[in-house]
């Protein structure tokens, strides 16, 4: 593994039988069908192993993770109060720093609603302080626990139970709110690609202080889309240029490779073919859907010339 | 080797925090207890504290980076004040239900609006109910010594409960007094590194915390939190007088009393008006009134069977109470008028702690509830009596 200011860690490209075999998100637990959170979070312990401690706020996972007295994560966590998780590892992180215990990944898994809302003053405070943690926001886009409410994160015209006829403001970027924080990694996933995920985490393990990837998670029960389109959905997410693939290491913003091809328009998918897969949507008139694909493209313009500014 | 300094009641806390050998503080300052948060970030910068220092961005996240801290078996400390107490209130409660003895110290303030920086005691008040050992200081010599002996308390198995030691705003805080610092050595015996506990975050033994419990369990789960603060009176009493053998001093256990034994009149008070109080006991002894004082030095556990016995021997009573429940009248009075129940006749009160979590009470349960009560009443129990209902004996042990 080399390390360097400029680019950030280079380290071989992980495959999977560079996977941890353990499984520690158990069989049995009372997941949904084609549930994005229990995938991803089956996945962060693959890749970061058993010497990780999670922190977990009030979320879908902490129905996941079972019912008393049987759990279904085998990793040390500690279940917290909705605004409480990144502060709350911050303190993990520390009391295992003042106990010479360097070698623990200290992981918030958290949704939207508890990163984006109520949850973004600890994460600012924590991300500003430096604090030695990775934070995953799996982002299903409302707080579908309570029961798909509309949060920050809720796209431009979803139908949730608080936004009957579409949500009328657009998804918060809470990512760049990060970046804004200058800690040494961010990064952007999808369920949907799975391994790209892996390879950030296992990225953002590498380096000390703040980190954060902002996963991208496809709910079929809020979505209104079929249980197992998880992954596609979550792919035609990054296809359509609607969710793009980046990290931003040491401040360096770098599209991640799946998504170089979607820099040239005539390569995304138009956002109609995403949208039309999934109930949320499908009150959507022709000028909403147009709004959203100029909105995709004026994305893309601004990632453009992210890239080119980077290479001047 | 104890030395004597000149120290604010702040500063008392900063020092008892140094000789706790504190690991984790996380802190955000707030009038009147800023000095505490600078003085434990000067010790920590200077090196002589080993400790990592949070400085957090709220009040809610100081208590939950404490948690976090604590949790992982190191010994963590924050202090805060009024609107920062209140905001720092759902975490104040996880704390104690997740059973970590943290110690914490608040400078009790006023509430706004109108805003007012100045002493009372209802936001610590405010925090009564959260299963927190709360202790009110008299003095900085007091305050100092019940940090360290808070720790001792709070970390012991039978207890593992989280401790406040409350300070009057200015009246101590910021006020100058002679206070003896015991010897590093001496409290590194009467105080050794936390004890390791099998439940806190370790990968070797991969533990899920805090979890969802059903109404099944959940009620078993905060009796244990009651079973805790009822060990805790005897603790307290244990580590006072333990604390006495090596310091040589004596604040008081559960309560500290002043004149009490031939007294016909009792003043019940808690915090730095204590002071005042026995100030004006000898004056109005002179005057020929026959007054003591009876400081609660805790709030909770309360002194309840002590409190009892005191005022079955006098005349009148009188509480200053420097906290108010809206509606309700004034806490302190409240506890001790409940204390004090049943001593000159009145029903039977049976208190029945039930249906906590979700368990279901149905007709038969407030049946049987009645049928019970009815036949204690019978046998001749006077009094109050607080009951948990329907508690799984099985889980329990």
């Amino acid at each position: 593994m080399v390390r360097s200011e400029k680019r950030g860690v280079r380290i071989m490209p992980l495959r999977v039988m560079d996977l941890d075999k353990e499984e520690y998100v158990l069989p049995g637990n009372p997941s949904c069908p084609g549930c994005p959170a229990s995938l991803g979070l089956r996945m962060l312990g693959k890749v970061l192993g058993p010497k990780t401690v999670l922190v977990i706020p009030a979320s879908c996972s902490s129905i996941i993770q079972g019912v008393y007295p049987k759990s279904s994560i085998k990793l040390p966590l500690l279940n917290i109060a909705f605004a409480a998780a990144a502060s709350t590892a911050a303190g993990i992180a520390a009391g295992f720093e003042a106990q010479g215990k360097s070698d623990i990944n200290v992981v918030v898994w958290a949704g939207d609603g508890g990163t984006v809302d109520i949850g973004v003053q600890a994460i600012s405070g924590a991300a500003e302080r430096g604090d030695n943690i990775i934070y995953v926001c799996y982002d299903n886009e409302a707080y579908m626990n309570t029961g798909i409410q509309r949060s920050g994160a809720t796209p431009f015209g979803a139908w949730t139970t608080t936004t009957w006829t579409g949500k009328k403001r657009w998804k918060k970027d809470m990512p760049s709110i990060v970046v804004a924080h200058k800690v040494p990694y961010v990064a952007t996933a999808s369920i949907g690609y799975i391994m790209d995920f892996a390879e950030k985490l296992r990225k953002a393990s590498k380096y000390k202080g703040f980190k954060y990837i902002h996963l991208l998670a496809p709910c079929p029960v809020g979505w209104r889309f079929p249980p197992n389109k998880t992954i596609h959905i979550g792919r035609l997410a990054v296809r359509t240029g609607l969710w793009p693939l980046y990290e931003v290491e040491q401040g360096v913003f770098k599209l991640s490779p799946i998504c170089m091809p979607l820099l040239k328009k005539e390569n995304r998918i138009p956002v109609i073919e995403y949208l039309k897969l999934q109930g949320r949507f499908k009150h959507l008139r022709e000028e909403d859907v147009r709004r959203i694909q100029e909105e995709v493209d004026e994305l893309w313009d601004n990632i453009r010339r992210k890239l080119e500014d980077a290479r001047c | 080797m104890s030395t004597i300094k000149i120290l604010t009641g702040n500063y008392a806390v900063a020092w008892g925090v140094k000789l706790s050998r504190v690991k984790v503080i996380a802190a955000y300052p707030i009038t009147p207890q800023t000095t505490i948060v600078e003085k434990i970030a000067e010790f920590v910068e200077n090196g002589e504290m080993d400790a990592k220092y949070l400085m957090v961005e709220s009040e809610h996240s100081a208590m939950a980076a404490t948690i976090g801290a604590s949790a992982t078996g190191v010994r963590a400390f924050t202090a805060t004040s009024s609107q920062g107490l209140l905001y720092m209130h759902e975490m104040v409660w996880w704390a104690s239900a997740a059973r970590l003895p943290i110690v914490m110290a608040v400078v009790m303030r006023a509430l706004a609006p109108p805003w007012s920086i100045w002493n009372e005691h209802t936001d610590l008040m405010d925090q009564r109910d959260t299963g927190w050992l709360i202790t009110l200081a008299e003095n900085n010599q007091e305050v100092l010594d019940s940090i360290i002996m808070s720790y001792r308390i709070s970390e012991h198995e039978d207890v593992l409960l989280p401790s406040i030691v409350g300070l009057d705003a200015f009246i101590l805080s910021h006020t100058l007094e002679p206070v003896e610092i015991p010897g590093q050595d001496l409290i590194d015996e009467f105080l050794p590194p936390r004890p390791p506990k099998p439940f806190t975050l370790n990968p070797e033994n991969p533990i899920t915390h805090g979890g969802i419990v059903t109404p099944e369990y959940y009620m078993e789960f905060r009796y244990l939190i009651e079973k805790g603060m009822e060990n805790a009176r005897r603790l307290i009493v244990e580590v006072a007088k333990e604390y006495k053998n090596i310091t040589g001093r004596w604040h008081g256990d559960l309560v500290d009393e002043y004149k009490c034994s031939d007294a016909k009149i009792l003043i019940i008070v808690a915090g730095a008006t204590a002071g005042t109080c026995k100030e004006a006991v000898d004056v109005l002894r002179e005057k020929g009134f026959n007054v003591g004082v009876l400081r609660l030095r805790y709030i909770r556990p309360f002194p309840s069977s002590i409190v009892r016995e005191r005022v079955s021997s006098v005349k009148s009573v009188v509480i200053i109470d420097r906290s108010y429940s809206f509606g309700g009248g004034g806490i302190i009075g409240a506890d001790v008028a409940s204390s004090i129940y049943g001593s000159n006749g009145g029903p039977l009160i049976h208190d029945y702690i039930a249906g906590l979590g979700g368990r279901d009470i149905g007709v038969r349960e407030v049946e049987r509830i009645v049928e019970e009560t009815v036949r204690a009443m019978e046998s001749g129990e006077k009094g109050i009596k607080t009951l948990w209902f329907d508690l799984k004996r099985e889980v329990l042990e």
